[in-house]
């Protein structure tokens, strides 16, 4: 631990030439001359007496990371005239929790656990794009069951279904409108329902491991799928209805954060930002994985370029999801089969079963090799605790996630653990565009603006 | 010492310059980057297999020949086509063309990667819009090149092509021409591998720390930084952080 020491922030440098937190040059001189208002308690009329004599114009204004409306922790810097936003600037990395380095320090499979917890609210993707690429590096992409494939894209699905909501919802809370915000959260719980009866957890899941999935789907299970999937039609509809033509809406979102398609191949935005300037930009489509080839569906444009046209895409785009899940529930009806990849050398040895504590080792599994193989035994330990070797070399795997183009770099030098993995998640990249999309707005179109990119600050810092 | 779990087995072995000079047949073969020992590669304790001897060697894909296979022979002639007249020549640019998984890697000499982005973007026959990010690799052991900036970019008008750049430079030069001019989408994720290894993007319009705090020493994914942890407690039991926790290679 003790070269850990001198990383930490919490040991101050002596003062001197090496001193990273002393006061430059430069700093001193940029903050020369301007005044800084700390509200911390007292009258707030003080502060803007104070302000107000003083007659300066530029104001430079923290909205967040605190602030309820700024989608978590995300820390927006304007500049404001008034109430038009002259600069803005994006603040990232108070939620950094160095997710890709601890990949380092686990195996293949641990890798799943924490790369879900990326972007919480669409854990399948992060999951699905990391385990291709293991499995791009393993060799194994074609030895996949098609059953778990299926599962994939079932899963993947209604995750993107549950994070639309979660947009929609919170979009509309932070412009006023709570009910909209309570219809979306009641559907989402239709979903997690089924997620949770499939993978045990409602987020988090690491459900999609390398070689195909934890489990297969219990039983009951696409009795609730066909249940639901109406169940959520309907509630979209509830939800269209009280979107969709909402004067108070459109005046909110019409024209508000307008960003061209130029723009967006400038800034490299992919997603329903990117749909909504009318490219039919679908990874599903243009290079398809898990089989997508295979469904029905459409990719859902709009040319008005803005946050109303983003809206109604994703909307759009949860019908078409559910088609997608209605096919898929189909083909897990009539297909029996594996979920996991037949090497037995990569596959996860446990059997698993749903307590009633959630998922756990099942007893059969467990009966099976303390009581009857040691070969079993031995097998399952070398597995779970060394893992499995992965041949060295480096893949990159892309899935279409709700927010955009999710893309995972894995590396490995041959051991047991990712040499290196990277995701490059699409809010992280996509934030970039607020300053183009708020700057000569309203501070309120501020909020708008940067709902309809939907970005998410566990994947933003990862 | 925690970084060494995952460079141990790579200290091990010779590093990738070493064998291109040894073995100058390497290019049209597969590459070794390591030998691995023993039969577990634990490094905190013997090895009682009675494997101890084994040595097996890490191979990478080697330097591909042409026929690349699929559109990346394409690729190829466009670039090669397409840096004519500039500031280099495709031999001069690209260092070799690795083709492995399905997956095409240029590996790019470092002062002409900029000169490649443009025609990557520039060329109709290439036409590559989106660059979706850098991610940094630090390889301690391969001595000159120690530090890697892949990039990887992506063409909506050719039907979903990808190409896999990659980009390498010396660990006491630690310096890379920014893309941020060609690609400006690159501008956070050029900040995020200066962040989080340390290599200077030159030309980019602020290089600064972007998940870390501003003043924040050292670059936290460099394989010579601790992964830091304490030990937890769980059952009576105490659990060593996790770089510390006995690990396979």
């Amino acid at each position: 631990m003790s070269t850990h020491t001198e990383f930490t922030q919490t040991e101050v440098p002596d003062a001197g030439d090496n001193d990273v937190y002393a006061t430059s040059v430069a700093d001193e001189q940029a903050s020369e001359g301007a005044h800084v208002f700390n509200a911390s308690g007292g009258d707030w009329n003080d502060l803007v007496d104070e302000a107000t004599s003083l007659g300066e114009e530029r104001i430079v204004v923290n909205m967040g990371p605190q602030h309820p409306s700024t989608h978590g922790v995300l820390r927006l810097i304007l500049e404001i005239d008034g109430e038009t936003v002259t600069e803005a600037r994006a603040g990232i990395g108070y939620l950094h929790t160095g997710i890709e380095k601890n990949m380092e320090y686990r195996t293949w499979v641990q890798g799943v656990t924490f790369c879900t917890r990326m972007d919480y609210l669409t854990p399948m993707f992060q999951e699905t794009a990391y385990c291709l690429a293991v499995e791009k590096l393993l060799g194994i992409t074609d030895q996949i069951p098609e059953r778990a494939n299926v599962i994939r894209v079932l899963m993947m699905e209604m995750t993107r279904i549950s994070s639309h909501l979660i947009c929609l919802g919170t979009g509309g809370m932070e412009m006023g409108a709570t009910t909209v915000m309570t219809v979306a959260f009641r559907e989402r719980e239709r979903l997690l329902r089924v997620i949770e009866m499939v993978t045990g957890l409602r987020m988090n899941n690491a459900y999609i491991r390398p070689g195909g999935v934890a489990q297969d789907l219990p039983p009951g299970c696409i009795d609730a799928l066909r249940e639901m999937v109406p169940e959520v039609r309907r509630g979209l509809g509830e939800l269209e209805a009280l979107l969709n033509e909402n004067p108070i809406l459109k005046g909110r979102t019409v024209d508000v954060g307008v960003l061209n398609l130029a723009g967006c191949m400038a800034l490299g935005i992919t997603g329903p930002v990117l749909r909504s300037t009318g490219l039919p930009h679908d990874l599903r489509k243009l290079d398809p994985y898990c089989g997508y080839e295979t469904y029905d569906f459409e990719v859902k444009t709009r040319t008005s370029q803005d946050a109303y046209g983003r809206l109604r895409i994703r909307i759009d785009e949860m019908y078409e999801s559910l088609k997608i899940i209605e096919q898929a529930t189909d083909r897990l009806q009539d297909n029996e089969g594996p979920v996991m990849v037949a090497d037995k050398k990569i596959a996860w040895p446990a059997q698993l079963a749903l307590g009633s504590d959630g998922l756990g080792n099942s007893l059969d599994h467990i009966r099976e090799i303390m009581g009857t193989s040691m070969e079993s035994l031995i097998h399952h330990f070398k597995l779970v605790t060394e893992g499995f070797r992965v041949p060295a070399g480096q893949a990159y795997q892309a899935v279409e996630s709700p927010k955009g183009e999710l893309g995972c770099h894995v590396v490995s030098d041959g051991g047991t653990r990712p040499y290196r993995a990277h995701f490059r998640d699409p809010s992280f990249n996509n934030l970039q565009a607020v300053a183009a999309m708020c700057e000569g707005g309203q501070i309120a179109d501020v909020i708008v603006a940067v709902a309809s990119i939907d970005p998410v600050m566990g994947g933003v810092d990862r | 010492m925690s970084d060494a779990d995952t460079t141990h087995d790579q200290g091990s072995g010779l590093s990738s310059h070493e064998l291109e000079v040894s073995r100058p047949g390497a290019s049209t073969g597969p590459e070794v980057i390591g030998v691995r020992k023993g039969m577990f590669g634990a490094h905190d304790g013997g090895d009682t297999s009675g494997y101890s001897g084994l040595r097996r060697e890490i191979v990478v894909a080697g330097a591909a020949e042409r026929p690349y296979g699929s559109y990346f022979d394409e690729i190829a002639d466009n670039l090669e086509r397409g840096l004519v007249g500039g500031t280099a020549s495709y031999a001069e640019a690209v260092d070799r063309v690795v083709v492995d998984r399905g997956e095409m890697t240029v590996h790019v000499r470092r002062e002409h990667l900029l000169a490649v982005a443009r025609v990557l973007r520039d060329d109709p026959s290439l036409r590559f819009e989106i660059v979706t990010g850098v991610s940094g690799v630090h390889y301690p052991d391969r001595a000159g090149q120690e530090l890697h900036a892949v990039y990887h970019f992506l063409s909506i008008t050719h039907g979903g092509r990808r190409v896999r750049v990659e980009v390498s430079c010396p660990d006491d030069d630690r310096h890379i021409p920014s893309i941020v001019s060609v690609y400006p989408a690159n501008d956070w994720h050029e900040r995020e591998t200066w962040d989080m290894f340390g290599i200077e993007f030159d030309g980019h319009p602020a290089l600064t720390r972007i998940l870390m705090p501003d003043d924040w020493p050292g670059h936290p994914q460099r394989k010579d930084y601790p992964l830091g942890g304490v030990p937890v407690e769980y059952k009576g039991a105490t659990i060593p952080p996790p770089d510390q926790r006995r690990s396979y290679n």
